[in-house]
């Protein structure tokens, strides 16, 4: 009982040196002149699990087109965040926010959104690659089917289409018939990012995607970012710095459910502001 | 622990382990021989002439100029039975009335006996039981009708302290010095030109119905009832359970009407049968009324209450492992909650829950206590699929049950009894393979 109660003062007080500190967010304007415009944009938004909050009064833009990676280190409501994107927490009862959330200028949470039509605009990628049990082409085509295409010519364009974006076509094209957990992890990863791009989506939520891969693997998936950057409005949630540095144009960085710190992933890693961040980024906690 | 009891203690534990594996595979051999081998018995038997005769006049099997053959051949040693029958019969005739008395009664036994082993004698009315036009149709009845005709059976009572004794007296010695004194020896030498015994293949015993009560005939009443009721209970309790099961784990909130539906269900696996065949006779048929009384309907539905427990928590438990990532992945790509059920989670969940309903499947099929007052007849004829609404059907377990304790002849037609217990048996362990196979072969496909 001790414990907890404790638990919960060290959270109230952080919360309320977090709206002290007033971040307001992005700070590098003039790449949000030169055509970054906020794609997803966060005021006073709040996650909630019961009674705990996993993500406090968040403001930020994310910008479209970009790549941005949240850092931070186990626990301190990055992947929660992330999923409040997709309304992905749904799925979890006791989950409510507060504050706003806006996308394209409409509200993620407001009453009349519907969510399905919105996770088929925001997709997403797990952490651990997760395909269907159903043939490689079957997974492809599930979101298109979803939609409403039955049409077998263009299903079988947009699955070449996907899956040549995602760079496993030359891997997979004689095996299209073959169930998908056959594939390795990185290729099965790769195939669910396919599988998303398969619905074209306009954002690309990727949720520690390389953490179950080994390091060939996650080169792939890392190149594979790097193809997409540009077309695609790109969030990762990463635990490797490295990557988050070679992969992202802005970073994040979350402590305890507050966003710390939100900057140009150079001037983040080079010259953070937060004296948080860097002990982060310098390895003195993980 | 130091290394040396930990081996030991491994060791012991796999010792016992074994040894209780073998003991129950020796009990399931003890109970598993005798059926087989009882119920192959029922199929695979020496037939008398008998049983071809009634092949042939009752179901038209059989070549008719053989029998006819057959039976002639058997006619000339009969009618030389028949002959000394005759003549005994005017010796009697001769005799004086005290003198008669006494044979007279005992010709009347031996003759009774004798009807029961070849049929109906010259002389005798003509029957109406089925079970009286013909003699034994089993050889190995034939012989015990032999020895009941030679030998009286008598009890020794004279040792008070002891059970009765049984004892055999020849019969031939009431008849000495009559002219019949030559007909046992005769009969005991002749029977099998009598009988004409034949390694006989009765596959009819599966697809043809009983005639007179089981005591000839097959069992596809009982078959095609059983199939009837099993079927039909799946039927009303595979979509509701599988229903149910996917309300509980995706759409109930975690509350106390959940926690209370929940519990009931688990309460309803754990009621003894009877209490569903009590429920079904007062609910279904004197409530509901979905027939004037017994139907293959109303016991079908019974059933259906008895398994809906049992696949609800099968497929249950089959959803419930299905990996949350699916059902993520699915929503993610803009599925709305039924489709993911629909096109991922009860896919993936098949083989789990088709399991679960072939398993109940056989326990419908086996079950007797909710049959005995909704659904089954001792004797019945074989229904059309057009009477399950309205009439009852014979059915295996319960006519094992019935066959074997409140029949009449339950002696005489023990074969019947076994062949029913193996058609059961093999029927519910059908049903296992095939949920076995089905579910390996699902497995497969969606592992890759």
């Amino acid at each position: 009982m001790q414990i907890t109660a404790e638990k919960k003062e060290s959270t109230t007080s952080v919360a309320t040196e977090s709206s002290k500190r007033e971040i307001f967010l992005p700070p590098d304007r003039e790449r949000v002149r030169e055509g970054g415009t906020p794609h997803v944009s966060a005021k006073n938004f709040s996650i909630f699990y019961g009674n705990f909050e996993a993500v406090k009064k968040v403001n930020a833009d994310i910008l479209s087109k970009y790549v941005t990676a949240i850092i931070g280190p186990s626990g301190c409501g990055k992947s929660t965040f992330l999923r409040g994107i997709n309304r992905m927490n749904d799925l979890i009862p006791s989950c409510y926010t507060t504050g706003t959330l806006m996308c394209d200028g409409e509200d993620i949470y407001g009453r009349y959104t519907d969510e399905v039509q919105l996770r088929k605009k925001i997709g997403m990628v797990f952490q651990k690659p997760n395909p269907f049990p159903k043939s490689i082409f079957d997974n492809i085509a599930y979101g298109p089917r979803l939609h409403g295409v039955k049409d077998k010519k263009t299903l079988e364009e947009l699955v070449e289409k996907s899956l040549r974006k995602a760079a496993l076509w030359d891997e997979v094209k004689d095996r299209l018939e073959r169930n998908a957990l056959g594939l390795s992890g990185g290729q099965q990863q790769r195939l669910c990012v396919a599988r998303t791009l398969a619905v074209d989506p306009d954002i690309l939520l990727l949720d520690e995607p390389t953490s179950a891969l080994d390091p060939k693997a996650t080169a792939k998936i890392e190149d594979l970012i790097e193809e997409l950057r540009g077309s695609y409005t790109i969030l990762i949630v990463t635990h490797n710095m490295q990557q988050a540095s070679r992969v992202s144009d802005y970073t994040m960085f979350y402590y305890e459910g507050d966003l710390i710190e939100y900057a140009p992933t150079k001037q983040l890693f080079t010259n953070p502001k937060d004296q948080v961040t860097e002990d982060y980024i310098t390895g003195r906690f993980s | 622990m130091d290394l040396g009891t930990r081996k030991i203690l491994d060791k012991s534990f796999t010792a016992v382990g074994i040894t209780s594996i073998l003991l129950m595979a020796v009990a399931l051999l003890v109970v598993i021989v005798p059926i087989f081998s009882g119920g192959i018995g029922a199929i695979f038997f020496k037939g008398t002439i008998e049983h071809r005769k009634l092949q042939y006049e009752e179901f038209g099997n059989g070549d008719r100029e053989v029998i006819q053959r057959q039976i002639e051949e058997s006619d000339i040693y009969r009618n030389k039975v028949f002959a000394m029958l005759g003549e005994f019969e005017t010796e009697l005739e001769s005799m004086t009335p005290a003198e008669s008395r006494k044979l007279r009664s005992s010709y009347k036994k031996a003759r009774k006996v004798l009807s029961h082993l070849l049929g109906p004698l010259p002389g005798d009315q003509e029957p109406i039981l089925l079970r009286y036009r013909y003699g034994t149709t089993r050889w190995e009845q034939a012989e015990e009708a032999l020895h009941d005709l030679l030998y009286v059976t008598k009890w020794d009572y004279s040792d008070p302290t002891r059970m009765a004794k049984q004892y055999f007296v020849p019969r031939m010695e009431e008849f000495k010095g009559t002219s019949l004194a030559v007909f046992f020896p005769f009969m005991e030498e002749n029977l099998a030109n009598m009988m004409l015994p034949e390694q006989t293949f009765y596959w009819g015993f599966i697809t043809e119905r009983s005639l007179d009560a089981h005591i000839f005939g097959g069992i596809w009443a009982e078959i095609q009832g059983t199939f009837f009721l099993a079927v039909g209970a799946m039927l009303f309790a595979f979509p509701l359970g599988v229903i149910a099961a996917i309300y509980f784990t995706e759409y109930a909130k975690d509350n106390l009407f959940t926690s209370i539906l929940r519990s009931a269900n688990s309460t309803l696996a754990g009621v003894p049968s009877i209490v569903f065949g009590l429920f079904g006779l007062a609910f279904f048929i004197n409530t509901v009324k979905v027939s004037e009384s017994k139907s293959v309907l109303a016991g079908s539905l019974t059933l259906a209450i008895m398994i809906l427990p049992t696949i609800i928590r099968a497929s249950e438990e089959a959803i419930l492992a299905v990996p949350k990532a699916y059902k993520e992945a699915s929503m993610s790509l803009g599925s709305t909650k039924w489709r993911t059920i629909v096109t991922v989670i009860l896919p993936a969940a098949l083989p789990g829950i088709i399991t679960g309903g072939i398993i109940s499947l056989g326990r419908a099929a086996g079950e007797t206590a909710p049959i005995i007052f909704t659904a089954a007849v001792s004797v019945g004829a074989t229904i059309g699929i057009a009477d399950v609404f309205s009439s009852p059907t014979p059915a295996l377990s319960w006519n094992i049950y019935n066959l074997a304790s409140e029949h009449e002849a339950a002696n005489e037609i023990r074969h019947v009894q076994y062949g029913m217990v193996l058609a059961l048996i093999s029927i519910v362990l059908l049903l296992n393979l095939s949920a076995i196979l089905l579910r390996a072969r699902i497995s497969k496909k969606l592992k890759g």
